[in-house]
């Protein structure tokens, strides 16, 4: 009896020797040799995965960079700038620069300005309804409001207002990857250039219909007038398709725009009150 | 009795238009006639604001090889070229016209006297439906002037006939064949010329005793036609499963009926052939059936193409108070419209209203593997994965598993005890994976 | 027109099909069974059914409303589907107890754990029966042998059921033909009059719900057709090959809960295949399965664990063998 315990731990410990001999001959023979950069420069990304770099995950991407001649196209916008100084460090290139975004829905066409001229009843998916028909309105390029863009984004930075039927962005959780704008069946959601402040001034309408039937359809929509390019002193605002649109790159804030506007279609975020409105404010509540 | 092997349901029929002949339908007022009535690249239109035209003159122009021209269907003056908001729900342009008098282009045969002698060659006929304007009113609306084009390397040995109108509630095939069968076989006979076939098999379901009897005893005026009855099963008037019932061929997977040796044409479209062929007359008026339990006296109505749907509901009694949901086709695979001023266009077979009871979808409930939506897919596909496979975002699976074969006639829908909402998102999976394939293709 | 219009993709149109009337149709289908095994086990029956039935209920309830917290789904009948299956597969004079922590695995374990209906691999009533066996093997291997409406459910008079007889009497080394004289004939087993669990005395009653399910559209031919096929072709050849150590088909038919099996459990639809070519294949697998734990395994009865191993390959057969497709190219060699 005494003699089994000491010969089991024998054997057992040389079955389990040769295993790991055989285990460590297959794994030398079916190494795939990999460059170590990989391993460094995935350490540094945010381990993410949402796939805003254009690329399968953070791996993927790493891989990427570390094959690419220059960054020229290689942005991880989660991490940012700081990300790629690192990772242009490990590898020896030039980080390009690079411009924080933030996702921006093009559309104001609450209830209260665009009213219900149907009901749905389908599946609550914006695909789904837009391969359908246009929508409970009278406007087929407004938003939807089933949230595809809520479902899609992974950094918990939106939800859909019940209220308004419209997505709300965080200005502070937006990574701006760009999840969002590929779901949106309209393409309506922009990455636009973020401001100090998180100010932002844009046309919140998508609708290119002619003047007549956007109005009828909704109250603030963009009915192609062309006064804010008239009014722009900086040649931001095109007129396009009946449709005005501001290039972020180009404002300089100076805020004429929205109130040239007649339906109210440009909006203004995170500025302070205009002295107008302090004053008439002030004249009501003496 | 001859059928398709697999799959199939049966709604109850509700034709309760059967026996209510077709009635011109006048229009006054003004006319909407959009320029995309059919698959294919839109018309552009030849008319401008203010110009004078006759019923039957041409007002948009197709372009390229696919495509249609599209006709005025009332005499008048142009008001203006804007855009509508059709049965898509999405707005396109069209041609409005004030309505002024009746006049029609004098080349057109008006008279009721039916015209069997024609000496047309194949080339001419085609010509002639491309002229005309003539699509398919099966509800498709393919240009006919392509299907009778047989591409070098294929052939044709046979013309199909639809006569079966598997859809419940719609009745205007029913009464055209009931109404006007013999310029039905007429234009068969010249359908059959274009393609070169001397035979011709015409397919009508039993729900239809009455046509089926009709169409088999004029039939034997004609040479190469022949009727069969087919048992009622929906979708029995499907291209594929009504080749297959009638001929025993089973198109494959991806192809189409010309690659077994067959072209299929509605009756209506047989019927429109006869008329452009024989009369001069393009495609500007067709049998709709308006339908609904609720209303006061539906019926079938000749309904000039542009006329809004309100016009159609106001003849046959106006619109319930109850109302739901007005669809422009059948309950099964018609289009919902979010308004009654939706023209009528070529492809409309009818307007289904139905009440709020009616009209509502009952709470999704899990799936119970039930496979209930399997046993009835004609196409032999497993719509439950599909729809699991599409909401799982596995695209290329959901290729593998041959979603772009779905033909969308709703069957798995229809069926589910969980009233899951499969084709919804069969249908999501099917445009997100053509798409993917053109991408692909363009690679 | 004071409404707004609705707009829905299509079909608008539905059938009259919902989850509650199939279940319903399945209960419907139970009730001639229910009633024989009422009328030969009396008082016992209804208890065991009733508490079955109701312990199910209960435990989805508080398992969805407490743990889960989902939307409730009792209303659509399946947990009184389980219940009755479950009862069907005990002995009339099991105590409670038992009844209701069978109740709480078919439930719990074998459907809850895995998302609720719909989502469960293994058939729930099954995986509760097998796990009572195992662990209460006395209870539940005393069979009540029909006698009359007792007053008493525990007190039942209890003895073999005839493959119990048959199969202990060839461990013994007798012979078919002796046997044969001590287990009730042909036509007693078909009405019911034997020992055995509550729903699978009865082939008359069963085969009664078969034909009302088979009309009613609830299932279709091809599971119990290919159980009950396969199953006979296998004992007949046994039979064949040596009458006096294998009982003949039709005895083997008409006892244990092959017929039960087939038709109420094989053919649950969560856990059987999709597709008519994959349903047949797993009937036939149920069938020798069965035939080889009863004829050369340790059980009297196999049905449930071969039902079990073939949910086990229920997903590689949905995976692997596919409908036919409408125009599948032919390849060409």
């Amino acid at each position: 009896m005494n003699s089994v315990i000491p010969l089991t731990i024998l054997i057992l410990s040389a079955i389990a020797c040769l295993a790991a001999v055989i285990l460590w001959f297959i794994a030398q023979k079916f190494k795939v040799f990999e460059d170590p950069r990989i391993d460094e420069v995935q350490e540094i990304l945010p381990a993410a995965n949402c796939g805003g770099c254009g690329f399968a995950g953070c791996r993927n991407f790493a891989e990427a960079l570390v094959k690419a001649d220059t960054f020229d196209g290689l942005v991880c916008p989660v991490g940012g700038a700081s990300v790629m100084e690192d990772a242009a460090r490990i590898l020896g290139k030039e980080a390009p620069e690079i411009e924080p975004l933030v996702a921006v829905l093009l559309c104001n066409g609450t209830p209260e300005y665009c009213p219900q001229t149907s009901v749905y009843g389908g599946v609550a998916n914006c695909r789904i309804a837009h391969n359908l028909y246009a929508g409970v309105t009278d406007c087929s390029y407004g938003c939807l409001g089933y949230g595809d863009c809520v479902t899609e984004c992974k950094f918990d930075a939106m939800y859909m207002d019940p209220a308004t039927g419209l997505p709300v962005i965080s200005d502070e959780k937006c990574v701006a990857c760009g999840a969002c704008v590929k779901a949106c069946p309209r393409n309506i959601i922009e990455l636009r250039k973020k401001a100090k402040k998180d100010r932002k001034i844009y046309v919140a309408c998508s609708n290119c219909d002619k003047g007549g039937p956007a109005r009828r359809a909704c109250k603030v929509a963009c009915i192609g007038c062309g006064k804010c390019v008239k009014v722009c002193q900086f040649d931001a605002i095109t007129l396009e398709n009946n449709l005005a649109y501001i290039d972020a790159a180009k404002c300089t804030f100076c805020r004429k725009c929205p109130i040239e506007c007649p339906t109210n279609c440009i909006l203004e975020i995170n500025f302070p009150p205009r002295k107008q409105k302090i004053e008439a404010e002030a004249a009501l509540n003496p | 009795m001859k059928t398709f092997p697999t799959g199939g349901v049966h709604p109850p029929e509700n034709k309760i238009t059967a026996n209510a002949p077709i009635r011109p339908l006048p229009v006054t007022g003004q006319v909407v006639i959009p320029v995309s009535q059919h698959i294919g690249a839109p018309a552009a239109p030849v008319v401008n604001k203010g110009d004078i035209v006759k019923a039957g003159q041409i007002i948009a122009a197709g372009k390229g090889f696919v495509t249609s021209n599209i006709h005025s269907s009332v005499s008048g003056k142009v008001n203006k070229i804007d855009n509508v908001t059709d049965i898509t729900g999405y707005r396109q342009t069209a041609v409005f016209i004030d309505i002024e008098g009746d006049e029609w282009v004098d080349t057109i045969d008006r008279s009721d006297t039916i015209v069997q002698e024609f000496n047309h060659t194949p080339e001419e006929i085609i010509k002639k439906c491309l002229d005309s304007g003539i699509v398919g009113l099966g509800g498709a609306t393919f240009p006919s002037h392509v299907k009778l084009t047989v591409p070098t390397g294929k052939k044709c040995d046979i013309l199909i006939i639809n006569g079966v109108e598997c859809e419940p509630y719609l009745t205007a095939d029913h009464r055209l064949m009931l109404e006007r069968g013999e310029e039905i076989l007429i234009g068969i006979t010249i359908l059959m010329r274009a393609l070169n076939v001397d035979k011709a098999f015409v397919g009508i379901e039993n729900n239809k005793p009455d046509a089926l009897a009709h169409m088999t005893r004029l039939a034997t005026g004609f040479k190469g036609i022949a009727v069969h009855g087919l048992k009622v099963k929906y979708p029995q008037g499907a291209e594929k499963q009504l080749i297959k019932a009638l001929i025993k061929r089973e198109v494959p997977s991806g192809r189409l009926p010309l690659d077994v040796g067959t072209v299929v044409h509605n009756v209506g479209t047989a019927f429109a052939v006869y008329e452009a062929v024989q009369k001069n007359k393009p495609l500007i008026e067709r049998v709709v059936t308006v339908t609904g339990k609720f209303l006061k006296s539906p019926g079938n109505f000749l309904v000039r193409t542009g006329t809004p749907v309100s016009r159609l509901i106001e003849a046959a009694g106006g619109l319930p108070e109850d109302t739901g949901k007005i669809v422009a086709g059948g309950p099964m695979m018609g289009k919902a419209v979010s308004s009654p001023e939706v023209p009528v266009v070529k492809g409309m077979s009818g307007i289904l209203v139905l009440s709020q009871d009616e009209a509502g979808r009952k709470e999704k409930e899990p799936c119970i593997r039930c496979a209930k939506c399997v046993a009835v897919c004609p196409l032999g596909l497993e719509p439950y994965l599909l729809m699991t496979l599409t909401e799982l975002k596995l695209f290329e699976k959901a290729e593998a598993e041959k979603i772009t074969d779905c033909m969308e006639c709703g069957s798995c829908s229809y069926t589910c005890p969980a009233s899951r909402p499969l084709l919804d998102y069969i249908r999501l999976g099917k445009t997100t994976v053509l798409k993917m394939a053109r991408e692909r293709n363009l690679k | 027109m004071s409404n707004l219009l609705t707009v829905t993709p299509s079909p608008h149109a539905h059938g009259k099909e919902t989850t509650g009337k199939l279940m319903l149709g399945v209960v419907i289908a139970l009730v001639p069974a229910l009633i024989t095994s009422i009328y030969f086990f009396g008082l016992g029956a209804i208890i065991v059914t009733l508490t079955a039935i109701l312990s199910c209920v209960i435990f989805e309830y508080l398992i969805q409303r407490f743990i889960l917290k989902k939307p409730l789904s009792i209303n659509d009948g399946s947990a009184v589907v389980t219940g009755l299956l479950l009862a069907f597969n005990l002995p009339s004079n099991i105590p409670l107890f038992i009844i209701i922590l069978g109740s709480l695995v078919s439930i719990g374990v074998a459907k809850m754990t895995f998302g609720g209906l719909g989502n469960n691999p293994f058939n729930p009533a099954l995986v509760g029966r097998v796990f009572l066996l195992i662990s209460f093997p006395v209870q539940m291997t005393t069979w009540p042998i029909p006698s009359g409406f007792n007053t008493s459910y525990t007190d039942a008079v209890t003895g073999a059921t005839p493959l119990g007889i048959i199969k202990g009497g060839l461990k013994g080394g007798e012979e078919i033909s002796v046997l044969m004289d001590q287990v009730p004939s042909h036509m007693q087993l078909f009405y019911g009059y034997m020992g055995g669990s509550m729903g699978e005395i009865a082939a008359a009653a069963l085969l009664i719900g078969f034909a009302y399910m088979l009309i009613r559209k609830i299932i279709t031919w091809h599971i119990p057709v290919s159980v009950i096929g396969s199953f006979a072709i296998f004992t007949a050849i046994l039979w064949l090959v040596n009458p006096e150590k294998n009982a003949d088909p039709l005895f083997h038919l008409l006892t244990g809960g092959l017929l039960l099996g087939a038709i109420y459990m094989a053919t649950d639809y969560v856990t059987s295949p999709m597709n008519p070519k994959a349903m047949i294949i797993y009937g036939c697998g149920i069938g020798i399965i069965t035939v080889i734990i009863r004829v050369f395994g340790a059980y009297p009865e196999g049905v449930s664990f071969a039902i079990l191993i073939m949910n086990a390959f229920v997903p590689l057969m949905n995976t692997y063998i596919k409908p036919k497709r409408f125009g599948e190219e032919v390849k060409n060699g």
